[in-house]
């Protein structure tokens, strides 16, 4: 129970400072707000690297690989595309 | 590596994702806040491959150099007007990599009782739910935007009963998974009930609502993963993924706030799916729509102090970017004030026409929001509105019963002339036929956005070598 709260603690507190920080983007970067949010919500790829790598089951590997591989394109692709768009806002 | 530096790492790797997000406040900053939010992404990666417990590397680096190269081709190829797709899609994949995460967990766990924990339970149920409705629902929003399938609103009738059946079941399955932890199969079943739940809530949803869809499946994802963060007991994946949670909803939040609609009727609304009757639009437009040529809107521009450029989606259509900075640099270069007023909700995803622009080179200086712009309309010259319609439409001031009644608009008609680019009269996305067009101070030129655009810029150039 005590890790249950304190995982939802973080979790409020976390929710907290996001709006808080969100909510100062400016509109004409909403676009890029989302496809870089995007790529954090990728943080996934630390349990599929696991799950990936533990060996535990043939099953549980296949579905590790699976997981690393969407939650690798959500990472690389987002970091990057978000990346080409900003410079684009920045060569002005 | 003892756990409480990976611990340290991992905090090290949320304190930069926050910080990451706040550099994004400013066009200046934002580059680097995103490099500081990959930079944490990589010591969140590299730590984790250093645990001692994993003991193959050849899936991991099969799975990091496949979605690398998949990554990087998308994001490299991607236009910038296909960008709601991209987006769609990789909220999507995050969503995808949460269930599967998920469930492999569950099975890992199988393996030692004692660590099916009610937490480990509940969690574990939740990121399959979410993560299996933000796979599907991306997927659905990624082919309305392509094309593959229609894009408007697909209502049938029963669609209520249907989607909160299936919502019922979908939530009973949550239970049974926590109920019955051993049993894997329940987890899968739950999967595939929440991937025909995920398609059934988006298809309803069509046009120009697909900036509230894409917002709420982006505060998804970012659920899911946080969801997967109390699965793993990972405070990292928590932090991350309530920050991608919170960003999405404040979105979704401006998004219908922009439309004056709640969240619950741009769901259920299947708005724009019945056709307006061809009578009301005649009655509007009848005798008093005024057509226009190129050649005249030069001449117009010619002697304009100022000049508020707003865009709709019909722009990124006619990929006509380019041309309306070429345009805009003309006007400027001979003393004219350029602006460009940017409706939140204009196009298919939050900030959609400032990437556009951005990518024409515009200078995000120039781009106004519809607070900025409006005061500054009735000193306009000339508006020139290039494929938006309901955004300008002053019937959600005039008109209560009008399904856009109170939705704020770029007050166009404001300006001393207003030059409408559009192919046809027909209607926006919301269906009904708009005053604007039927205006004394509106003229229409009937023509493709980039065609029209360059052909003004030759008029005026014309006329500029003349003088």
């Amino acid at each position: 129970m005590d890790t249950l709260i304190a995982a939802v603690t973080v979790f409020v507190l976390a929710m907290f400072v996001g709006f808080e920080v969100i909510v100062k983007v400016p509109p004409t970067l909403h676009t890029p707000l989302m496809s870089g949010s995007n790529a954090i919500s990728g943080i996934t790829i630390v349990g599929a690297l696991l799950s990936a790598g533990l060996g535990h089951t043939t099953l549980t590997t296949v579905l590790g690989l699976l997981a690393v591989i969407f939650a690798t394109i959500n990472v690389v692709g987002g970091f990057l595309v978000t990346h080409r768009m900003l410079e684009m806002f920045r060569r002005k | 590596m003892p756990q409480w530096i990976v611990n340290l790492a991992y905090l090290l790797a949320s304190a930069l994702f926050i910080f990451g997000l706040k550099l994004l406040s400013h066009p200046r900053t934002a580059v680097r806040g995103n490099l500081l939010g990959a930079v944490g992404m990589l010591i969140a990666i590299v730590v984790t491959l250093l645990d001692q417990r994993i003991l193959r590397y050849d899936m991991i680096l099969l799975g990091l150099v496949v979605g690398s190269a998949v990554g990087a081709l998308l994001a490299l190829k991607i236009h910038m007007t296909a960008m709601p797709q991209m987006v769609a899609l990789l909220n999507g994949f995050g969503g995808a990599a949460s269930l599967l995460v998920a469930g492999a967990a569950l099975i890992e766990a199988q393996a030692d009782p004692a660590t099916l924990t009610g937490q480990f339970k509940v969690a574990t149920a939740a990121s399959g739910l979410i993560g299996a409705v933000t796979f599907w629902g991306s997927l659905v929003a990624f082919a309305k935007l392509q094309e593959l399938i229609p894009g408007e609103a697909v209502v049938f009738r029963g669609q209520h009963l249907v989607n909160g059946l299936v919502l019922a079941i979908s939530l009973a399955l949550c239970g049974w998974v926590v109920a019955r932890p051993e049993e894997t199969a329940i987890y899968w079943g739950l999967a595939a009930a929440g991937s025909v739940l995920g398609v059934l809530a988006t298809i309803p949803i069509g046009g120009a609502d697909m900036p509230v869809v894409i917002s709420l499946l982006n505060s998804y994802s970012g659920l899911a993963a946080a969801a997967t963060g109390f699965v793993l007991n990972n405070n990292m994946l928590i932090i991350a993924g309530s920050l991608v949670g919170a960003s999405g909803i404040i979105l979704t939040r401006i998004m219908c706030h922009a439309m004056n609609r709640s969240l619950t009727n741009v769901l259920f609304g299947g708005f724009g799916a019945q056709p307006v009757s061809a009578a009301s639009a005649e009655s509007v437009y009848a005798g008093k729509v005024k057509a226009t040529s190129p050649e005249e809107v030069a001449m117009l521009l010619e002697t304009a102090r100022r000049v508020v450029i707003v865009p709709g989606y019909g722009m990124a259509v006619s990929q006509a970017q380019h041309a309306v900075q070429a345009l805009a640099n003309l006007l400027k270069s001979r003393g004219t004030e350029v602006l460009y007023g940017i409706h939140p909700v204009a196009g298919r995803m939050p900030g959609h026409m400032n990437v556009l622009l951005a990518e024409a080179d515009v200078p995000y200086e120039d781009l106004k929001e519809m607070e900025e712009i409006n005061p500054l309309l009735k000193q306009t010259d000339v508006a020139i509105v290039i494929g938006a319609n309901d955004v300008v439409n002053p019937l959600a001031r005039t008109d209560p019963k009008s399904p856009i009644a109170g939705m704020p608009i770029i007050d166009v008609d404001q300006a001393r002339t207003v030059v409408v680019i559009k192919r046809s009269l027909s209607p926006g996305f919301a269906g009904i036929p708009n005053p604007l067009f039927a205006a004394p101070n509106t003229l229409m030129l009937f023509a493709d956005g980039k065609k029209a655009i360059n052909e003004i810029i030759r008029s005026l150039q014309e006329a500029t070598v003349a003088a």
